[in-house]
């Protein structure tokens, strides 16, 4: 579990993140919305430990781990993907995948000698995963692209694949389908309810597709402003008189709705 | 027309001395290169390291002569290069603990970590004079010429003599050596992938669990093989002084910058192309063109473009040149 106490974090004079408490429990998928510039990104930057936090606390399973470094977070099982797709972009979207897995044998130039054997067998365990998750994500066809010439959408399911490439406890995804197309969308959503059932991941979504969110996220949080605006189900979150005020807007509660 | 002597003239005066400053140059470069694209700023301090390191190897050499050790017909300097090595890298690692990490954790501006390492140049050449002095030092031993100017002659017949010295062999077979090593290294070894990763995109590094203190060190721990085998090979081929190697700066920056910064086969071939291009132009081509041209043609002046003196201002210029129309330099590097 995933707990923010009083979270803040200002730019200069400004409060991106102003006070924010939150809980996300283990093994659900929470969706994390609000309108554009509300601190979403902040927040996740601040728990994956890209930015310090001016003041407050996050813990992860009782565990303090404000202000830990992202490699230190990542081998405690936290991972996040960026709402600007990351790559390596000499390195093709194969190498990508298997740049992941950042601890293993082949790290001290003396057994990259002694223990080739090893290590090689490790890297092959590595190809078949990567080749695994590029299958999985319907883009095996790429494997052998330089990353930095896929397409965003694409980009973006190189982000996703990066954090199955891991036993992760927890994944923070920042605007994976933005940019992507409704069909791939879908398989997203199917990825991300798959990891969640078989794999046991922890999800903390932010998107701004609410039909997204209705379908997968339980519960949702909303944010506005820096702070935590409301947290509950999705049609509760819908029937929210500040949420619609504040980000849905009268006509899309219909909408979903009428979809859903 | 004497096309054979013209040929052995150009060989013996610009080919062999400038691929053996060529690979100098590429491996300081590459040095700088690896510092540039890990560390993100401008090494100021590389000449200097390459100033210390080669102090190091000497003193190393003094002490295996001393004790009566030689590596047969190879230069001594060889066997103390790795001790030489290790003190440069025990220095870097102290540089980067006590001053470049704190700027690290500030996440100061690149201009500014290029100052701090201009710092760390003044404060590491007055070591170097302080541990070795100022004066010219030779230390090379064992075979001078694998073919010297008179056997060559001798031997063809040829009015022009052939010298090919062992520093001069020594120097390039080391220097590929340490290519090949660095490439394998950077392209097969976990952390050499970490390494490119980290300096593809650091954030997304960080987050796939790459540490990024580790990347550092062993950077520091390469640029300074790199640069302590870069000069003790100058040093073995000319000779050393402390300050030939603050004037190294400008033709290794050179060679970095016009292969393209963070590029390692860049740098390279930015270093053939310095060395080819200073040995070339400040060289007097009178002998080759008096071979190649008919009787009573001779020219009668040097044929040189540019006097010895100024052959920095060769690195100068094709840096200038470079700059204004291929920042990112001719292989894609990062721009400067
Ligand atoms: N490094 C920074 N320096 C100054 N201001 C920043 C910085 N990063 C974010 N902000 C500001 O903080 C606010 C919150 O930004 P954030 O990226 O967290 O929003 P968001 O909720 O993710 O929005 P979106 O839905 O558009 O992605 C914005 O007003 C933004 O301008
Ligand atoms: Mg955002």
């Amino acid at each position: 579990m995933i707990r923010v106490e009083n979270l803040h974090r200002h730019f200069g004079g400004f409060r991106a993140v102003d006070g924010a408490s939150l809980e996300i429990q283990t093994g659900s998928i929470t969706g994390l919305i609000g309108p554009n510039g509300a601190g979403k990104s902040t927040l996740f930057n601040v728990i994956a430990g890209v930015l310090k936090p001016t003041s407050g606390r996050v813990m992860m399973d009782g565990e303090e781990i404000t202000g830990l470094a992202p490699h230190e977070l990542f081998h405690k099982g936290l991972l996040r993907t960026f709402q600007i797709a990351h790559e390596f972009s000499s390195m093709t979207v194969r190498e990508n995948l298997m740049m992941v897995p950042a601890r293993q044998s082949g790290e001290t130039l003396w057994n990259a000698w002694t223990a080739r054997r090893r290590i090689a067998q490790e890297e092959a365990e590595l190809l078949k995963k990567a080749d695994e998750v590029l299958d999985f994500l319907t883009i095996s066809h790429l494997r052998d692209e330089l990353a930095g010439n896929l397409s965003g959408g694409q980009k973006k399911l190189l982000e996703l694949g990066r954090t199955m490439m891991v036993d992760a406890k927890i994944v923070f995804l920042d605007e994976v389908g933005a940019g992507v197309n409704r069909t791939l969308l879908n398989t997203i959503g199917d990825a991300i309810v798959r990891l969640n059932k078989e794999r046991g991941y922890t999800f903390c979504v932010i998107e701004h597709d609410m039909d997204f969110i209705a379908r997968l996220c339980d519960p949702v949080i909303v944010m506005a402003e820096g702070k935590v605006l409301a947290q509950g189900s999705a049609d509760h979150i819908m029937e929210n008189e500040a949420v619609i005020e504040a980000y849905l807007g009268t006509g899309l509660k219909n909408k979903v709705v009428a979809n859903g | 027309m004497d096309i054979l002597n013209a040929f052995v003239a150009l060989l013996n005066y610009v080919m062999i001395p400038a691929t053996a400053y060529g690979a100098q140059l590429a491996l300081g470069a590459l040095g700088v290169t690896l510092v540039y694209g890990i560390l993100r700023f401008s090494n100021f301090a590389h000449g200097d390291t390459m100033a210390f390191g080669t102090a190091m190897v000497i003193l190393a050499t003094w002490g295996l002569q001393a004790l009566g050790v030689s590596a047969g017909p190879l230069p001594t300097a060889l066997l103390a290069l790795p001790l030489g090595i290790a003190a440069t890298a025990l220095l870097v690692l102290g540089t980067d603990r006590t001053v470049y990490r704190f700027y690290r954790r500030e996440k100061a501006a690149p201009v500014v970590m290029v100052m701090v390492s201009v710092g760390v140049m003044f404060v590491m050449n007055g070591l170097t004079r302080f541990v070795i002095g100022v004066d010219e030092i030779r230390f090379d031993d064992g075979v001078r010429f694998l073919i010297s100017a008179r056997e060559f002659k001798q031997a063809t017949g040829l009015s022009e003599g052939l010298a090919l010295r062992g520093t001069q062999v020594l120097t390039v077979v080391t220097a590929g050596l340490m290519v090949w090593a660095l490439f394998w290294f950077l392209n097969h070894t976990r952390t050499g992938k970490s390494m490119r990763a980290y300096s593809d995109n650091e954030d997304l590094a960080l987050l796939s669990g790459i540490d990024p203190e580790r990347v550092v060190a062993v950077t520091w721990i390469i640029a300074a093989a790199l640069a302590t085998t870069a000069g003790t090979l100058y040093g073995l081929d000319k000779a050393f002084k402390a300050f030939n190697y603050f004037h190294l700066l400008l033709p290794i920056f050179a060679a970095s910058i016009v292969g393209g910064l963070g590029n390692p086969l860049g740098a390279i071939a930015g270093g053939f192309l310095i060395a080819y291009s200073e040995v070339s132009i400040t060289y007097a081509f009178k002998k080759v063109l008096g071979y190649l041209a008919p009787e009573g043609w001779e020219p009668e002046g040097l044929v040189q473009l540019l006097s010895t003196e100024y052959k920095f201002a060769v690195s100068f210029a094709i840096l200038v040149v470079v700059l204004l129309f291929r920042p990112t330099g001719i292989f894609k590097g990062k721009s400067v």
